[in-house]
């Protein structure tokens, strides 16, 4: 048994590790929380797969940014976790039974007996993963890497425009209104008699 | 010596666990969103398997489109469970009977 082997299954324990406590722990921090850890192992594999790039964009993009959206949700909801928890476990048993069943058939189908590539390439030492996915993403994936910036625009808006409400202590102004106004809105010019200076009194007079 | 089938089986174990964590959370939106994370994390887990073995780049390029779409599902669908629990002050799954459905 190789070194990386030893990698591989300490990884694959945590990752099945993390995968279970994500589905079954009550407090949805903590599950969170695992779902951090569930990636970070998965980078972990991708390493071992060579696929570095991808390896760390999943944890900048995900432990980076999906996580900490996800904390952020569960802890400015206020749930009843009783409720939710009700019955938890009354469908484990038919749960269980597809989940084997999948396990098994998929099993059966991807023995090694089954792949004809069972061994990897070796690449050369120099070989750098990022520069090759660059090369291919600009060139072969321009349109959909494009398009893809596009659905990321999409879901920005679409989170902003879902998310928006107005406030009650807004003091934000309209533009077009303030544009709109005319003179008369504003200022009212009244006529009215001209107030006739009385007659200075003299200090002496008074006394 | 760990092979191809090893990582697909692997993604297999983290597909079935998800799919039954979305049997076991049927009243809990945030951890249904969990457990689509880890499908995916699954399905990612298969093509970068399939690239590194069959020494095709394009599995990778996959994936990358499939984490770009991942984050953008889980930013909408979180914004839309804000929204819900803003409106009806509960994220069960059962009290969602607007639709009268």
């Amino acid at each position: 048994m190789v070194f990386t082997d030893i990698v591989f299954y300490v990884l694959a324990a945590i990752l099945l590790f993390s995968g279970i406590r994500v589905i079954t722990t009550r407090n949805p921090v903590h599950a969170a929380l695992f779902l951090v850890l569930a990636f970070f192992t998965a980078a972990g594999i991708w390493l071992l797969l060579e696929a570095e790039f991808l390896a760390i964009a999943l944890i900048l993009v995900y432990v980076g940014a999906v996580m900490v959206l996800f904390l952020f949700v569960v802890m400015m909801l206020d749930i009843n976790l009783d409720k939710l928890r009700e019955g938890f476990w009354e469908y484990l048993p038919m749960a269980g039974l597809i989940g084997l069943l999948m396990v098994v058939e998929m099993t059966m189908v991807l023995a090694e007996k089954n792949l004809h590539p069972t061994q990897a390439v070796e690449l050369p030492a120099n070989y750098s993963n990022t520069a090759a996915l660059g090369k291919v993403l600009y060139t072969d994936y321009l349109l959909p890497f494009e398009l893809a910036a596009v659905v990321l625009l999409v879901a920005m808006i679409a989170a902003i425009v879902l998310t928006l409400r107005e406030r009650k202590d807004n003091k934000s102004m309209n533009p077009a209104e303030q544009v709109k106004v005319k003179r008369n809105d504003r200022l009212r010019i009244v006529s009215m008699p001209a107030e006739v200076e009385a007659p200075a009194q003299t200090a002496e007079e008074k006394k | 010596m760990v092979g191809l089938s090893h990582y697909l089986i692997l993604g297999a174990l983290m597909f079935a666990i998800s799919v039954i964590g979305i049997f076991l959370n049927r009243k809990n939106v945030i951890i249904l969103l969990m457990a689509i994370e880890l499908m995916l994390l699954a399905v990612n887990l298969n093509f970068v398997a399939f690239s590194h073995y069959l020494n095709d780049i394009g599995g990778q390029v996959f994936v990358f489109f499939i984490l770009t779409v991942a984050a953008a599902e889980s930013a909408i669908g979180l914004a839309i469970l804000v929204v819900l629990f803003r409106n009806l002050h509960t994220i069960n799954v059962d009290d969602l009977d607007q639709l009268k459905g």
